[in-house]
């Protein structure tokens, strides 16, 4: 696999930057960029459906269920109408439920939109696909003849059928370049000129809004020899929001974790995991490592959690209620190594923070660096309940015990 | 000697006034011979004016003819931190340090496109990293300076608080560091860990090192196959994320599994067949690396 003659690094089912969006959105923001789509109505409700399906016309709709996980044809998500009355019973089935997915987890993703969309004359699946790749440090665009796989599979599988292209981010993608990859891809000699614009405005489309992962996958060759995007998704880097109201107004909520949600409002950066020992650490390194020392000790993390460099006792009070909210949460572990921020401001935090949420768990605390003897002292004479370590290890054996009824 | 950054480097701050940039400043000049090394900042605004006695500039290029600086550290806030590195460039200054969070992955393909067409001489470390200390000369970033101690360890990580402990568990060992080197944790950044596990190499004042990873990208693979086949001193690793799920990004924007690749069992398996010794406990860095010392 490393040695994989396709790269290490290019081969992104999930984009590096996080925001995502959904189908319907991605593909608005391709055809603003001049990449064709089938035409096609995002609807909230069946009523909506059904006439979305009366005003496109035709005889043939695929409903579509618009979540952001991946997988969602194999899910039953994706359905062929032949007829209105298929489209209202489909869009009854589709809308509202759990749909189950290789991404979504074993709880599945409850389905609130729909996408109704024309039918299309499917030739040929192809797929292609933009990230950046940090190798080269640019952005790659990737193709294969190999639509509607995901492209791990033929990475995997089919190495040699992925073609890709390093593109100079002062140029853009190069007429050349973009008609190599179309003819290479199998599209017919009269169709090189259309399929070079739908591949550049692609790669326009990743430049300008500032996407880690544009894919549209697949993207099909029609009978008349054109290439069009069946379906699209697209991710974004976060850290370039900022210049995109347009995506961030795209985005939706209902997609991700309530938890992830609340904590983001707290400037807290959380991730929800499945273990049961919750963990509060300044630094993403070390918070990684925490959640592997737990593991190495016998039990699993609940969350990770990077409190940051200004852990006040707002951030820690709410840190505590969103770990809290874990029915399943047996301990929890607070690891701060204190280089700016010091021991004792963090140390007054924590306790103010335990006084507010009433703690239902154990509580071990490893402080280490600045001032940590006075933070130390600040915790000892809380008179609260909570358990001190000497270094990593020891606060890990620790909490494992705590969590397991042990002190 | 050193890597990078020694008593002789001459500094400049990019972003001063800044609140970050004002504290930061302050805590690097106390440490050791920061007075005589932290001597000029930037502001096009408030040029003629001083942060506490130290002179600021209209560029960088005024800096440099001004005081002779030779080395930048950016604190400049996201939106203008990559313009702020391709000035340092264009200044042809040896090191730019930037400590900034949060700059967009494009400004960055941008500004490394340009240090390379360009075959610019300035090398980068960053962005989104605590920065270089060399131990009782001088620090340059955001580094608790108490915890380090002069010595013969190498140390360079892609974390911030994680380069700190092992750090710490060095000098709690008695091992003092000859430079410890934060390269980041964003995707698109400046010298990588084999950039700097060959500066290591080269310093014949470093007698081992300690490289930490984490998961995301390949840069732990691709130093561990040249260490494998260039390195004359002992390497030992930690690479944080062994239960990091995929597909999330765990804080730093670099810190993604993706697609099945990046992950930290990978990344210790080809460091052990390269013959690195890597701990799977945090904890033990510091024992790991006294264990390949003869």
């Amino acid at each position: 696999m490393r040695s994989a003659p396709w790269g290490r690094e290019t081969v992104a089912q999930h984009g590096e930057g996080s925001m995502k969006i959904h189908e319907y959105q991605a593909k608005e923001v391709l055809r603003k960029f001049g990449v064709p789509t089938p035409r096609s109505v995002a609807c909230f409700s069946v009523d909506e459906a059904v006439q979305a399906a009366q005003s496109l016309g035709g005889k043939v709709w695929v409903v579509k269920a618009q979540i952001h996980a991946g997988g969602r044809g194999k899910g039953g998500g994706v359905k062929l109408a032949k007829s209105i009355d298929e489209v209202k019973s489909l869009a009854g089935q589709i809308l509202g439920m759990q749909l189950v997915t290789h991404q979504t987890g074993p709880q599945g993703q409850k389905v609130r939109r729909l996408l109704i969309e024309e039918g299309a004359d499917i030739k040929r699946e192809l797929y292609v696909g933009m990230v950046v790749d940090r190798q080269t440090q640019k952005v790659c665009l990737m193709a294969s003849s190999e639509g509607g796989m995901d492209i791990e599979e033929v990475a995997a599988t089919h190495p040699e059928k992925i073609q890709r292209v390093f593109v100079d981010p002062e140029t853009g993608l190069k007429d050349a370049e973009a008609d190599d990859v179309a003819r290479k891809l199998g599209v017919p000699e009269a169709g090189v000129a259309q399929a070079r614009a739908v591949l550049q405005g692609l790669y326009r489309a990743f430049w300008a809004s500032d996407a880690s992962l544009a894919e549209i996958n697949p993207m099909i060759l029609t009978g008349d020899g054109k290439v069009v995007a069946l379906d699209a998704k697209m991710t974004f880097d976060d850290n370039a929001l900022f210049r995109h109201p347009e995506i961030v107004a795209m985005r939706d909520l209902d997609e991700e974790d309530p938890a992830e949600v609340e904590a983001s409002k707290h400037d807290l950066n959380y991730i929800q995991l499945e273990g049961n020992i919750g963990c509060l650490v300044n630094g993403a390194g070390l918070a990684m490592a925490t959640m592997d020392v737990i593991k190495l000790y016998g039990d699993s993390p609940a969350n990770f959690l990077d409190v940051g460099g200004g852990a006040t006792t707002e951030k820690v009070t709410e840190a505590f209620k969103i770990m809290l909210r874990n029915p399943g949460l047996k301990a929890i572990l607070v690891n701060i190594f204190g280089g700016i921020m010091k021991c004792d401001v963090i140390a007054t935090a924590l306790v103010e923070a335990a006084k507010v949420v009433s703690l239902r768990v154990p509580l071990v605390v490893r402080l280490e660096g600045t001032n940590v003897e006075l933070g130390k002292k600040i915790l000892a004479d809380s008179g609260l309940p909570i358990i001190s370590a000497a270094n990593m290890a020891d606060a890990a054996e620790k909490v494992v015990a705590a969590a397991k009824g042990k002190r | 000697m050193s890597i990078l950054i020694n008593k002789n480097s001459r500094v400049v701050t990019q972003g001063i006034t800044g609140k970050t940039g004002q504290f930061h400043t302050r805590m690097s000049r106390d440490y050791a011979n920061g007075k005589a090394c932290y001597v000029a900042g930037v502001n096009p605004k408030k040029a003629g004016e001083d942060f506490e006695g130290i002179p600021i500039f209209a560029s960088v290029k005024d800096a440099k003819a001004k005081t002779g600086a030779n080395v930048s550290v950016i604190y400049v806030p996201p939106p203008g931190a990559a313009a702020a590195i391709w000035e340092a460039c264009e200044a042809d200054l040896d090191l730019v340090i930037c400590i900034t969070e949060g700059i967009p992955v494009r400004d960055m393909i941008e500004v490394r496109d340009r240090m390379q067409k360009q075959t610019r001489k300035t090398l980068l470390v960053g962005p989104n990293c605590p920065g270089v200390i060399t131990p009782e000369e001088i620090k340059i970033g955001i580094m608790p300076g108490h915890i380090h101690k002069k010595g013969r360890i190498g140390v360079v990580s892609r974390s911030g608080t994680l380069t700190y402990e092992a750090v710490g568990q060095l000098t709690a060992l008695g091992y003092g560091q000859s430079s410890a080197v934060g390269i980041g944790g964003d995707p698109v950044n400046g010298l990588k860990h084999v950039d700097v596990l060959k500066l290591f190499n080269d310093d014949p004042e470093t007698d081992a090192v300690i490289m930490i990873g984490e998961i995301g990208g390949a840069d732990e693979e691709t130093a561990a196959r040249w260490v494998k086949a260039n390195m004359k001193k002992p390497v030992v690793g930690f690479i944080a994320g062994v239960t990091a799920p995929p597909g999330k990004r765990m804080g730093h924007a670099g810190a993604i599994i993706s697609g099945g690749k990046g992950t930290a069992q990978e990344k210790l398996a080809v460091m052990e067949e390269c013959g690195i010794k890597v701990t799977k406990n945090p904890a033990e860095m510091g024992k790991l690396l006294k264990s390949v010392l003869k």
